[in-house]
């Protein structure tokens, strides 16, 4: 039995509903605080469970539909082009999903931004607690406005799977490669603290905090042990910032600690970056503070095939927004149909796990490896001659081809 | 894209001040030596032995730098003197007390250029052959000021300093590299769009000093963008120029496309002084053992013979030293083969003669 809460829940309400769990459930969520496990959702799927119980929660909400709302952000560059071949193989593939779309944020031709479209956006992902987006244009001299949705919703954890796509054609396409890297994503050096001291001397700050480094580790220790993964390493540069890596290496230590399940070592990031072109195979989960984990999510998504194929997630403690894994605008490609909607299929599929919406998150990941391993219907990145849409539709059929079967 | 000759790749500039005066019965020239710890006395040795044996007249004055004595006067008085140093391996310990000696040599002399060519090797095979840039860091700002304090428990900060000096500085000497071998295109790293100030004005800098070389070609890549480019396709780069962090971290990633950070060299230029060195750890697991690969001092050490004028020089040994690695017959353990110290310097010794 699932058990599947409708509206935010203060810890005392969380108590009180595991109270009545079957034991096994509420021992694993009581054990640790774990940003991952703690998930609110707005629907209920039905308690049709052996017992046959009718709980008392789901009679509240049974008579809600049972499809989930999700907000849908198409952004701007490639974007749409990758959302639309997204929603189209949901529709293909019958999730239960509905969208609840924003588009037109912001007007690249007059460079103005519509100032209530992000707070109306933070509100509706606070709503519905996960969101799919394509990236968001910044104009030169202004905030990032992706780092804006991750600040107002304190999304802290970057997560960028790099795992090796079967008969692609990359250098080391005979090199098996199955690593994740998890990021600090709220502050390292991209904390913005600048200031100009005086003309031609400008100061940086990169803040680490004990509290961002707990949560971090935490999450990526819990992640590893979720997702079945073996070995954790930390990536750091404590030997020359003996004070920031080093506080965040004492703190992965500590909480490594509290998992002898999982292997863990430490590597420095310039050793580091190095073994990943000439040993990639060596990596599994990698936790790291912001700026080392954007340039190891990079070089390992280009390991792989490129910013094409790689999805990404970025999880809080109550939200969770999926994008591509290495965030490129791709304004040079925009509008002609070229871009290889792989990567943001890829962090779709990490949001169907995500909702718990394994069976369809199987069959469209079996449809997407039978076009890009078996078929090798590929775009231009990847060496090949076809559309996004070419791709979608290859896809959709093949979804299509499963149903019949089934 | 491999250039020939190679030689113009691992050629350092000549530092602004410095002259000498070449004909053919010369003074001998002396140059610092640091051994290192681990395995540097060993590979500092056969690099020696190689470099007389090649006919080059250097005098090397040998000075110890090392974790009990750190940087003395002895050491500073003598690089100051002699203008040139090769460093061996140098060790320094993780998150703990004292500053790396690495980085009190640099910031002693001002050392401001971190010169790290990457040229896939002939005959040592990666999955990248075709790799042939420069990586120009800035080396004494950036995130290694060493600027670091903790305002409250459990809240860290560190400084990372940007100045438009140092910044104009590194960039200058990229181009003029870049001029001098014939390279065609300098690329700047950065990622202000994030950090909009302190990269902001790094790429600032960089695009004044571009305006100063209209024929070498000038552009800027975000860092995210240039790690995924460097290892989806390498061969796209020439001269890259960017600030401490970042160019440690690319230098060691372009180490790592050609075959790791046994076979490259690398060189530390100021403008009074420059410390040539190799950039590998010191290995103490195989340290007294004749087993470690002296192919980065060499590379090294052949920057710095062209350094100091002597083109033809550096070119022998430098072809000497691929020529045996294409072979493949003499190789250390960590090229893949069995032989010793001893038996690879031989090796290369034995080319002179041909």
């Amino acid at each position: 039995i699932r058990w599947h809460i409708l509206f935010p829940r203060s810890e005392q309400t969380e108590a009180k509903m595991f109270c009545r769990l079957p034991s096994s459930i509420a021992s694993i969520n009581r054990s640790q605080s774990v940003p991952i496990q703690k998930r609110g959702y707005a629907i209920v799927s039905n308690t049709t469970g052996a017992t046959g119980q009718v709980d008392t929660l789901n009679s509240i909400t049974a008579a809600m539909p049972p499809r989930r709302v999700v907000t849908l952000l198409p952004g701007d560059g490639i974007g749409p082009e990758l959302v639309q071949s997204v929603v189209g193989i949901f529709q293909a593939a019958d999730v239960p999903i509905t969208w609840e779309r924003f588009d037109n944020v912001f007007d690249v031709a007059k460079q103005k931004e519509n100032p209530e479209s992000l707070a109306q956006i933070v509100s509706s992902i606070a709503r519905n607690r996960v969101c799919l987006k394509g990236p968001l244009y910044t104009p030169p001299g202004t905030g990032s406005r992706n780092l804006t949705l991750r600040k107002a919703l304190d999304l802290f954890a970057n997560v960028v799977p790099c795992t090796s796509i079967p008969s692609l054609n990359t250098r080391h396409k005979n090199v098996p490669i199955d690593l994740v890297v998890v990021r600090e994503n709220t502050q390292g050096e991209y904390s913005g603290h600048e200031q100009v001291v005086e003309p031609g001397v400008v100061q940086s700050l990169k803040v680490v905090t004990d509290r961002s480094s707990k949560r971090i580790a935490q999450f990526a220790f819990d992640y590893a042990v979720r997702e079945g993964r073996k070995k954790v390493t930390c990536i750091h540069k404590a030997n020359i910032q003996k004070l920031t890596d080093g506080l965040f290496l004492r703190v992965c230590r500590e909480t490594a600690q509290r998992y002898p399940d999982i292997k863990y070592n430490e590597m420095i990031i310039d050793n580091c970056c190095m073994q990943l072109v000439m040993n990639p195979s060596q990596f599994d989960v990698m936790v790291t503070g912001n700026l080392y984990g954007n340039l190891i999510a990079n070089v390992g998504t280009g390991l792989v095939g490129g910013a094409g194929v790689t999805g990404g997630a970025n999880f809080g403690s109550d939200f969770a927004i999926f994008e591509v894994g290495a965030r490129h605008l791709g304004l040079d490609i925009a509008g002609q149909g070229k871009a290889n909607p792989t990567g943001l299929i890829q962090s779709s599929l990490m949001m169907l796990k995500h909702m718990d919406l394994h069976q369809h998150a199987k069959r469209i990941e079996s449809a997407l490896k039978t076009v890009i391993s078996v078929r090798k219907i590929w775009t231009a990145d990847l060496g090949g001659t076809a559309t996004t849409r070419d791709v979608t539709q290859a896809i959709i059929n093949e979804l299509d081809n499963q149903s019949d079967v089934d | 894209m491999l250039r020939f000759p190679i030689s113009n790749s691992f050629a350092a500039s000549k530092t602004p001040t410095y002259t000498r005066s070449f004909s053919a019965k010369r003074e001998p020239i002396k140059a610092t030596l640091i051994p290192g710890d681990g395995i540097g006395p060993e590979i500092s040795d056969a690099t020696v032995e190689i470099i007389k044996q090649a006919g080059v007249p250097i005098e090397w004055e040998r000075v110890v730098v090392s974790p009990e004595t750190g940087v003395s006067q002895e050491v500073i008085d003598s690089v100051e003197r002699n203008r040139v140093a090769l460093k061996g391996p140098l060790a320094t310990p993780i998150g703990k007390g004292h500053t790396s000696l690495n980085l009190a040599l640099r910031k002693q002399f001002n050392l401001y250029v971190n010169v790290r060519p990457s040229v896939s090797i002939p005959g040592f095979k990666t999955l990248y052959d075709d790799v042939d840039l420069v990586v120009m860091r800035e080396n004494t700002e950036g995130e290694y000021s060493g600027i670091e304090f903790s305002v409250v428990p459990g809240l860290a900060e560190s400084v990372k300093l940007i100045t438009k000096e140092a910044s104009t500085r590194v960039a200058d000497y990229a181009f003029k590299y870049a001029q001098r071998h014939q390279r065609k295109r300098v690329t700047a790293v950065h990622k202000a769009n994030i950090m909009r100030l302190s990269d902001g004005m790094f790429i600032e800098s960089c695009r004044q000093v571009a305006d100063r070389w209209p024929s070498i070609k000038y552009e800027e890549l975000v860092i995210d963008n240039a790690t995924m480019k460097l290892t989806m396709n390498p061969n796209q780069f020439d001269v890259l120029v960017l600030p401490n962090l970042y160019g440690d971290i690319v230098s060691d990633l372009c180490a790592g496309l050609i075959g790791g950070l046994g076979l490259t060299p690398s060189a530390n230029i100021g403008q009074e002084v420059a410390i040539f060195e190799a950039v590998h750890g010191t290995a103490p697991d195989i340290a007294g053992q004749n087993k470690a690969n002296p192919t980065a001092l060499l590379l090294s050490a052949c920057m710095m013979i062209n350094h100091l004028g002597m083109h033809e020089h550096g070119a022998k040994i430098q072809n000497a030293v691929l020529e045996t690695i294409r072979e493949g017959k003499t190789l250390t353990g960590d090229l893949g083969g069995k032989s010793s110290t001893s038996d690879f310097a031989a090796a290369i010794i034995s080319k002179f003669r041909d």
